[in-house]
């Protein structure tokens, strides 16, 4: 490990100053993601600047109905929020479906969706990955790409995002406050994360120093009625291998609005924007809702050994919209 | 730097550690605390887990300079003195006990376990618990200490020591996460 400093963060204007000057410099939030790259050297940053104590920690209502989410309030703590689990439950399963306990109670908001890559290769300094170091090739679209992408992929990378929350959030369509030298802005979540195309080392489109500081949910009456699918190799403390975050509107068997996102697919969550076209004034049916995920599916361009992805978000998509919509009518 | 922290009730101030040190290291190598254990290093085998602020987590992903002017309880401040504690006890005699190399971890998990569910269902235990790797015991001996502590009413005893840690904290009282509801089917 190459050393660094620590210090932490006095307030958000002094954060974003201090990393935005020093290109060597990053963020820390809990560290469950930073602190292990630390170790295996995926990252050097030769200073961490510890935001995890700023006052981001609340999670408050917001003129128009919606919600903020602070950047630092913890995974745990947002995962059993009464106000969470009773207007927007599937962000609530997707934090209850990923890490452990023990990491979900430092876990930060803005951690996790900034966190990195489960991508083997990217976390082996020994082997060449164009997410890690631009230019050395990219050994999974050869190699192990069991987990890897099937939609949005480029030949440069075709690893998946791993956060849970953030596929909810996209089904959502969150919005994150960021905070930067030149001033705050917000961005749609969906388009805060980007396709791989030929610069995978960028995940999102934050520039270094740029701090989120809060993401506000939508007021979207309909996701009372939402949930995550998660489909993993075990029942519990797994990445998904596909899972689907899903929020419908049925009047009298049929769809009026829907919301879906899927994870474990492409290098962002993937809003199914396709699907829900698809949906929009169908009938609440298995053949509309299996319809809709292959219209969405189509553009899926599976690697080698993967191709069992397809079928499997296909079938997930199915599976959430049937139990949503069962619900939906007694 | 120098770090301060309170490591079981005590107040403890170690100089010269380097910033990329673990709070794990920093237990077992300055402070003389071997016994929450050192495996994966990587967040996947709970071995680790300490309180930190009243909340269970893997000290070996929590850098040092994390844990300044905090609150750290180990494996070692759950028995009183000599006497063991009830949840310590209930893994004794259940034989939840193999290797041992997993155990102070499961000890703390099922120790902050108890204190916020009482009488967990297996479905609680096994999510509570889903954190925490063994690989001699097959948990089977593990979810019988776990329930013959609760039998015996072994988070009780502590809830007070708990209760301060988050104090100031938004949610500090409010339910807390007990894993994934999806699981316990
Ligand atoms: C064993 C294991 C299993 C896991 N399983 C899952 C799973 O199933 N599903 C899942 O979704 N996740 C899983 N995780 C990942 C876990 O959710 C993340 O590690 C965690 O959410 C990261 O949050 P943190 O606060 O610790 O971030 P850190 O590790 O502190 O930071 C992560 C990144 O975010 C940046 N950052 C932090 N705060 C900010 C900010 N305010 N603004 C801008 N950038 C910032 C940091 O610079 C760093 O690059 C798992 C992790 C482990 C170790
Ligand atoms: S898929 Fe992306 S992260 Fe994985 S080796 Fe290729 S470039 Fe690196
Ligand atoms: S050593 Fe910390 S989780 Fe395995
Ligand atoms: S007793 Fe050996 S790892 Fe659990």
């Amino acid at each position: 490990m190459i050393p660094f400093d620590y210090q932490r963060a006095e307030d958000t204007r002094s954060a974003v100053a201090t990393v935005t000057a020093r290109p060597g410099a990053a963020f820390l939030g809990a560290g469950t993601n930073l602190v292990d790259h630390l170790k295996l050297g995926v990252a050097a940053p030769d200073l961490l600047v510890d935001v995890s104590h700023l006052p981001f920690d609340m999670i408050e209502p917001l003129a128009g109905g919606g919600v903020r989410i602070g950047a630092t309030v913890r995974n745990s703590d947002l995962a059993v929020d009464p106000v969470i689990r009773q207007r927007y439950p599937m962000v609530s399963a997707a934090l209850l479906s990923g890490a452990s306990g023990q990491l979900r109670n430092v876990a930060t908001t803005a951690g996790n969706l900034m966190q990195r890559t489960r991508c083997p290769y990217f976390q082996d300094v020994t082997t060449p990955c164009n997410k890690r170091r631009p230019g050395s090739g990219c050994s999974a679209l050869e190699g192990y790409h069991r987990d890897h992408a099937i939609l949005g992929a480029s030949r440069h990378c075709v690893a998946v995002h791993p956060s849970d929350l953030a596929v909810a959030l996209t089904a959502l369509g969150a919005v994150v406050q960021v905070e930067g030298v030149k001033g705050a802005r917000s961005i749609p979540i969906i388009d805060l994360y980007r396709l791989p195309d030929d610069a995978p080392q960028h995940d999102t489109v934050l520039e270094h120093g740029e701090l989120i500081t809060a993401v506000d949910l939508p007021a979207l009456p309909m996701a009372t009625r939402s949930t995550y699918r998660k489909v993993r190799d075990r029942a519990s403390y797994a990445f998904a291998l596909v899972s689907v975050a899903a929020a419908v509107d049925v009047e009298r068997g049929t769809v009026r609005d829907v919301r879906v996102a899927l994870g474990g697919v492409a290098h962002k969550p993937w809003r199914a924007r396709r699907a829900e076209e698809a949906l929009r004034g169908a009938p609440a049916t298995d053949d509309a809702f299996r319809a809709a995920a292959e219209a969405e599916l189509a553009g899926a361009r599976p690697l080698r050994d993967n191709a069992f992805k397809v079928p499997m978000a296909r079938n997930t998509i199915v599976a959430t919209l049937r139990e949503l919509t069962r619900r939906e009518e007694p | 730097m120098r770090v301060n922290v309170e490591v079981n009730g005590e107040q403890r101030t170690e100089d010269n550690v380097w910033e990329g040190e673990s709070l794990l290291s920093l237990l077992r190598d300055r402070l003389g605390l071997p016994g929450a254990k050192n495996a994966c290093e990587q967040g996947e085998c709970g071995s680790c887990t300490v309180y930190l602020d009243g909340v269970p987590v893997c000290a070996c992903l929590v850098a040092a300079g994390q844990a300044e002017g905090r609150s750290v309880r180990t494996v070692e401040g759950l028995a009183d003195g000599d006497a063991l504690h009830p949840v310590q006890q209930a893994f004794v005699e259940a034989g939840a006990v193999q290797c041992g190399f997993c155990t102070p971890g499961l000890l703390v998990a099922t120790h902050d376990l108890l204190s916020r569910v009482s009488h967990p269902s297996d479905g609680e235990i096994r999510e509570a618990l889903a954190g925490n790797l063994c690989r001699c015991t097959g948990y089977e001996h593990i979810l019988d200490a776990v329930r013959l502590a609760a039998t015996r009413g072994g988070g009780r005893r502590d809830q007070e020591w708990r209760s301060p840690d988050r104090a100031g904290r938004p949610g500090a009282g409010a339910p807390r996460d007990t894993g994934d509801p999806e699981c316990e089917r």
